[in-house]
């Protein structure tokens, strides 16, 4: 058989076909709301970024430090072990700069565009990254490998969201003195 | 492992379309009606059918599959559905396989259907509540992000450049002027690439494949049936399929281990040891064009971070020593997500017997194999044929 010696179904329709009614639709836009639970390990997570913290979860099989927090181990299969602060602080594993939207709609020409990263946090294991945005400084400016910091929205404003953090900035040299001779990969531990 | 040999024995297709007239169902009667027509079967001679269409949030059609099963032929017949994003397409000669090499079944009906353009303002829209609900979805995400965050770290492990990677762009859309089926065909450059609207950099507007409208369809069928039914079968000799996590943001985006472990499974089964010098000819998913690079890397066609290069020298044109997607893939022809990974398979299948027209790759291949993925970048499916 050969593609060619078929006539092939699909017929691409223009805009002058609606305009001139020759093709008939019909719409709906459903207004549907859905209320997320938020679950036990995200929950506590949430819980903790209304503080103004980071919460891993960790197994002691496998010895990792998860992020996010999850009550179950995917790799071991067993339940995690225990909770652990991480730092809000960590290194840009990846970024973009963003000129669309969610529903693929052009940001304008006033807007700035937004800079989605994956951002691996400092405490938690290698490799542990989470979505998030980074800001305050020039698109140009940011590059793989930057040390960031969580910017917190105010104690009074936060929600207990991941958007709780507004974005990570660069951090400035020099301020990262505080976090000097700590063991690597380890945060505090708490119950 | 005790199952039986299964061969593909027939092939439909419709146009790849940004909307088309037709309804979903309606596309899938006519890719469904050439399958049949291509191997001189009739709907009665069709033990069972399996059906591969992504979210249901595209056509906004809750229950997709049984909506669409009449149109897939399946009315009175065991049918399933099944759905792995991006990755459905070459899961649909998957589930079907299983139906025959176990015995259930002699002779399949594999359907694939997308119809995105029935999403407003835009299909991307729909990929919202792909992501995490609670810690990602706030954010409002969309999944030209994460493509851009993955290329821009492939882009950085390996040293590659947008140009380098845009050549891919341009080399599908070129092969894609051959087929009857593509949406985006052109003569482009780099440069057209390079200049064109940038959306989420790096990823510029023709990077990325279309939405589109289309559907395709295969008939597979036992060894002994599929003898009888056509003297160029071509055997479905390995079929892999592995998933990843959805914390995606936890793995390393500069290689796509899960198309590694579908791509092993797939290899073992088929006895290929050297995939780079046993598999001729590959069709690996390419929504995007830094993806065609990323999985050849993943299948183990060529080394991590070397398949830039491997299309920088031509390696990979249709005339090349290991031409890849030669139809025109995701880029060129369009991209129904479901019904892409199943035109990928069906253009192997017509190379492998010699059949693609202008889109024949020189030198008679004789193994193949289609790939594609999906979900939150976290899905692999592989399929290897043989002539």
């Amino acid at each position: 058989m050969k593609l060619e010696d078929f006539e092939l179904g699909g017929t691409q329709l223009k805009a002058s076909d609606f305009k001139t009614g020759k093709v008939l639709t019909t719409e709906w836009k459903p207004d549907l709301k859905y209320a997320w639970d938020n679950g036990v390990a995200i929950g506590r997570y949430l819980a903790e970024f209304k503080e103004g913290r980071i919460i891993a979860r960790v197994c002691h099989k496998c010895d990792r430090i998860m992020l996010p927090p999850r009550m179950f181990c995917e790799l071991c299969f067993r339940p995690t072990d225990e909770w652990m602060y991480v730092k809000d602080t960590g290194v840009i594993n990846t970024f973009s700069i963003a000129k669309v939207n969610w529903d693929a709609s052009r940001r304008g020409p006033k807007e700035p565009p937004l800079l989605p990263a994956v951002i691996e946090i400092d405490g938690a294991s290698e490799g542990m990254g989470i979505m998030h945005m980074l800001g305050e400084a020039d698109p140009k400016d940011f590059k793989i490998g930057m040390k960031v910091k969580a910017v917190w929205k105010k104690p009074e404003d936060r929600t207990g969201a991941i958007t709780d953090i507004l974005y990570f900035k660069p951090v400035a040299a020099g301020t990262e003195d505080k976090n000097k001779g700590r063991p690597e990969g380890r945060g505090k531990e708490v119950r | 492992m005790g199952m039986r040999k299964v061969a593909i024995v027939g092939a439909g297709i419709t146009k790849f379309v940004r909307r088309a007239q037709e309804t979903g169902k309606e596309l899938s009667w006519q890719a469904s009606k050439m399958a049949l027509e291509s191997c001189d079967l009739t709907l009665d001679d069709i033990d069972m059918v399996t059906l591969g269409t992504a979210p249901d949030a595209f056509d906004g059609v809750h229950m997709k599959g049984e909506y669409l099963a009449d149109g897939a032929g399946a009315i009175g017949k065991p049918y399933m559905r099944h759905y792995v994003g991006g990755g459905t397409g070459v899961f649909s000669p998957i589930h079907g396989w299983f139906h025959v090499a176990s015995g259930m079944a002699d002779i399949c009906l594999v359907v694939a259907e997308e119809k995105m353009s029935s999403c407003h303002p835009h299909p991307q829209g729909a990929f919202l509540t792909i992501f995490d609900h609670t810690t990602e979805q706030p954010l409002m995400p969309t999944l030209i992000w994460i493509f851009a965050l993955e290329m821009h770290r492939y882009m950085e492990t390996y040293g590659i450049s947008k140009a380098d990677i845009a050549q891919v762009s341009v080399k599908n859309k070129r092969n894609a002027m051959d087929h009857p089926s593509a949406q985006v065909a052109g003569n482009i450059t780099v440069e057209d690439v390079l200049s064109s609207e940038t959306l989420c950099w790096p990823v510029n507007r023709l990077d990325i494949s279309p939405a589109s409208d289309g559907a395709a369809a295969i008939v597979i069928a036992s060894e002994r049936v599929a003898r009888r039914l056509t003297d160029k079968p071509v055997w479905i000799d390995g079929i892999g399929h592995s998933i990843d996590t959805a914390y995606w943001a936890t793995r390393d985006l500069s290689y796509p281990r899960y198309v590694e472990t579908a791509a092993r499974m797939a290899y073992d089964m088929a006895g290929i040891k050297e995939p780079d010098k046993e598999i001729h000819i590959a069709e690996p998913y390419d929504p995007f064009d830094y993806k065609e690079l990323h999985h050849m890397e993943g299948l183990m066609l060529c080394p991590r971070g070397k398949a830039a290069q491997l299309t920088a020298d031509g390696i990979t044109a249709r005339d090349g020593n290991m031409p890849i997607c030669p139809s025109g893939g995701a880029l060129g022809v369009g991209n129904p997500i479901a019904a892409t990974g199943l035109m990928k398979i069906i253009e192997i299948f017509l190379q492998l017997r010699g059949e693609a027209g202008k889109r024949q790759v020189p030198g008679n291949p004789r193994c193949g194999l289609a790939q594609a993925w999906g979900d939150l970048m976290q899905m692999g499916t592989v399929v290897v044929m043989r002539s």
